[in-house]
């Protein structure tokens, strides 16, 4: 018998409206108000600066490794700006930016990135979840708050953030299958910035695209030129609007490139070429929205001296929180402190004391100069 | 009062729990129109709707990722992993999320779960099917480790992990299911997390066990009682995360001997713990050292050889007569 074809050839689209030349679909353009496209650009310049003055306060010693963001705004704010504060944000660790426009403090940011888990600590009334690092592991999680709005009824939309090498993950695979049976309201957004650490995209899949992926799961899956702000919020909109409507899931791949380093411990020179690095300079994502917004005369004069004015106000505020108290470190692991804790942290809290104390006094006898059976002879 | 097996008592703490409140949901793999393979959600998707008592697909990760998900946003989910050997797949949600929510948004969020599998040998079943390995989940910080060791205690510790705001993991012995008949309170009934009981008093030797190893060590105290006129006092811990030393130790103290029965591999188990614990606080109550009668140290052998591999009463009695004769 023949073999008889169950489903149509799938189409994976790719969305461009502002390319890196200028070019602009008047037809596909977003309607955003000039408030909005300047909220949108001033965004992009604060994630742009912030992690420029981040990579020079690691270098400092004055946090710790973190991921900088450098050449994915558009993909990360396009996409978060279409969200309300009422619906929920789900970040891996390369979205500085967009926690930012949630209403994550910078202070807070640099906080976490500093060895605190404070800087976790979302507002009470904050609907977001804090910096994930295990990959892909918050994709279940956006899965299941979308499936628990929808059992409350509540009108709420889930977005979570990912990169390329998430995509490999099983977890990724298994949010996108929940995410389709169950139909709820969550947009997938892969930052596909080419690398995951040393490893490019053509050794992560064989796949031509990752949007193509969702297809498989019964999920819409659209690929966007992750530079192009507009682009990138036009297929958000459209995800956000479709998760909203009760019409469930959907995964947007946007194409960007890391123009920086992996984390700060990483160097990149090892596995990617200077070529590659200067192509991807020239669809710099900003670069293309000034000009957009210069032709509409929306550029604010001494833009980037204010957020640089707020990024250092940020810094002062961090830097004047003194370290917190070692003895919380057992406040948060159970609702209510178990004794072995409650004696653990007693322990720590003598060790601290004593630490704090003039040196004990000298014992009355020396120790003998044979040292015993075991006893070390070496001084560490 | 009814005399119901651990399975219908499990059931019956799941759906006064779910008629309780509103936000404790179900969810996991054949679990709903088939009841679970093992039926101690039986009947509840007929009861409650499928939206709250879910078939879930077949993915141990997306279950209990989607768990932490929905507990972060205030709902109260019951998963089921239908064998403990299986939960490997879903582990690293487990110990990076479920567990360290609360510590990674310092207080923000909690986990409010439980994860119930069915763990330990005894029924014949299949390799990965009969695991017993509590003691990765007792060591991670965070978590609750809960293991009822009968129809009534198993649906009163059922409900308070239900109850309890932070992430339990239950294991229900597969033995235990329809090994005996208990009276169950029609009521619901509760029994605090961490705290372990004394079922058998004595002052000659502390015998510590829990799940389906309380009964054999309960049958091995009654062996050298009736054989030997010795007294075994018999802990069952129920918890075994945080543990309850306190029992443990004065149990020791008064009768200067221990020994410890599980049914995991013997390196490393929650034995060592205990007679580490025992070595802390009741050092100088020792007549003899700690002994542990467990599993050995390989993998679940296959039920042909289980006999070989899973603690009997025989076995504890001899543990037991050396460590009297020490």
């Amino acid at each position: 018998m023949p073999r008889t074809v169950l489903e149509p050839r799938f189409q994976v689209e790719y969305l461009s409206i502002l390319d890196s030349d200028g070019n602009l679909d008047t037809a596909l353009e977003p309607k955003l108000s000039d408030d909005e496209l300047r909220a949108l650009y001033r965004a992009m310049v604060l994630g742009r600066r912030l992690d420029e003055r981040m990579v020079r306060l690691q270098r400092q010693g004055r946090i710790g490794t973190f991921a900088p963001i450098k050449g994915q705004e558009a993909s990360q704010l396009g996409s978060v700006f279409t969200l309300r504060p009422t619906d929920w944000m789900v970040p891996s660790f390369r979205e500085t930016a967009a926690m930012i426009r949630r209403g994550w403090p910078i202070e807070k940011l640099l906080l976490f990135f500093a060895g605190y888990l404070e800087g976790g600590q979302p507002a009470p009334d904050q609907h977001d979840l804090p910096v994930t690092i295990p990959v892909a592991t918050q994709l279940p999680h956006a899965v299941g708050l979308a499936y628990a709005v929808q059992y409350r009824g509540d009108d709420a939309v889930v977005m979570v953030y990912f990169g390329d090498g998430a995509t490999s993950e099983g977890d990724f695979h298994e949010a996108l299958n929940f995410a389709g049976v169950w139909q709820v309201p969550v947009v997938f957004v892969c930052q596909n910035n080419q690398w995951a650490i040393s490893v490019p995209l053509k050794k992560q899949t064989h796949s031509k695209t990752i949007a193509q992926k969702a297809l498989a799961y019964g999920v819409p899956g659209l690929q966007v030129d992750g530079n192009d702000v507009l682009a990138v919020h036009a297929a958000a909109r459209e995800a956000v609007d479709r998760a909203r409507a009760g019409d469930g899931p959907t995964l947007i791949e946007c194409v960007t490139y890391r123009l920086g380093v992996h984390t700060t411990a990483d160097d990149p020179t090892k596995y990617r070429s200077e070529e590659e690095v200067r192509a991807w300079e020239r669809k710099d994502p900003l670069t293309r929205f000034r000009a957009y917004l210069e032709k509409k005369t929306l550029l604010e004069d001494g833009l980037e001296q204010r957020v640089d004015a707020d990024i250092a106000a940020a810094v002062a505020r961090f830097e004047a929180m003194g370290p917190p108290d070692p003895l919380t470190l057992f406040d948060h692991l159970y609702a209510e402190l178990p004794p072995h804790l409650a004696e653990q942290r007693a322990e720590l809290e003598r060790r601290l004391r004593a630490g704090a104390a003039p040196a004990a006094p000298a014992p009355e006898t020396p120790p003998s100069a044979t040292p015993m059976r075991g006893q070390r002879l070496t001084r560490r | 009062m009814a005399r119901l097996n651990m399975v219908k008592a499990l059931n019956l703490a799941l759906a006064q729990e779910m008629e309780r409140d509103r936000d404790v949901l179900i969810l996991g793999e054949d679990v709903g129109v088939d009841g679970g393979v093992f039926r101690v959600t039986d009947d509840l998707q007929r009861t409650f709707g499928s939206q709250r008592v879910i078939d879930s697909p077949l993915a141990e990760a997306a279950i209990i990722g989607t768990a932490v998900g929905m507990a972060l946003y205030g709902l109260k989910p019951v998963c089921e992993i239908q064998f403990s050997g299986f939960a490997f797949q879903c582990f690293h949600q487990v110990e990076n999320h479920a567990a360290r929510y609360r510590l990674r948004t310092q207080g923000r969020f909690h986990c409010q779960m439980v994860i119930r599998m069915p763990y330990g040998g005894g029924v014949r079943a299949l390799e990965h099917h009969t695991e017993s390995e509590e003691q990765f989940y007792a060591h991670i910080p965070g978590l609750k480790m809960v293991i009822p060791s009968g129809p009534r205690n198993a649906r009163a510790l059922l409900a308070s992990a239900i109850r309890d705001p932070d992430p339990v993991v239950f294991f229900e012995a597969k033995a235990l299911y329809h090994a005996a008949k208990e009276e169950v309170p029609d009521e619901p009934e509760t029994f605090p997390i961490g705290k372990a009981r004394v079922v058998s008093e004595g002052r000659d030797l502390t015998l510590v066990a829990y799940g389906a190893m309380a009964r054999v060590a309960l049958e091995a105290a009654e062996q050298v009682r009736a054989e030997d006129g010795a007294e075994a006092e018999v802990i069952d811990l129920l918890t075994i995360s945080p543990l309850d030393r306190e029992t443990i130790v004065r149990s020791v103290a008064k009768t200067g001997r221990a020994v410890v029965v599980h049914e995991a591999a013997r390196s490393f188990g929650p034995g060592a713990e205990i007679a580490a614990s025992i070595m802390e606080g009741a050092f100088l109550s020792l007549e003899a050292p700690v002994r542990r009668v467990t599993a050995n140290d390989v993998a679940f052998v296959g039920f042909a050889r289980e006999k070989a591999h899973v603690p009997d009463a025989a076995r504890v009695v001899a543990a037991v007569r050396e460590t009297l004769a020490f």
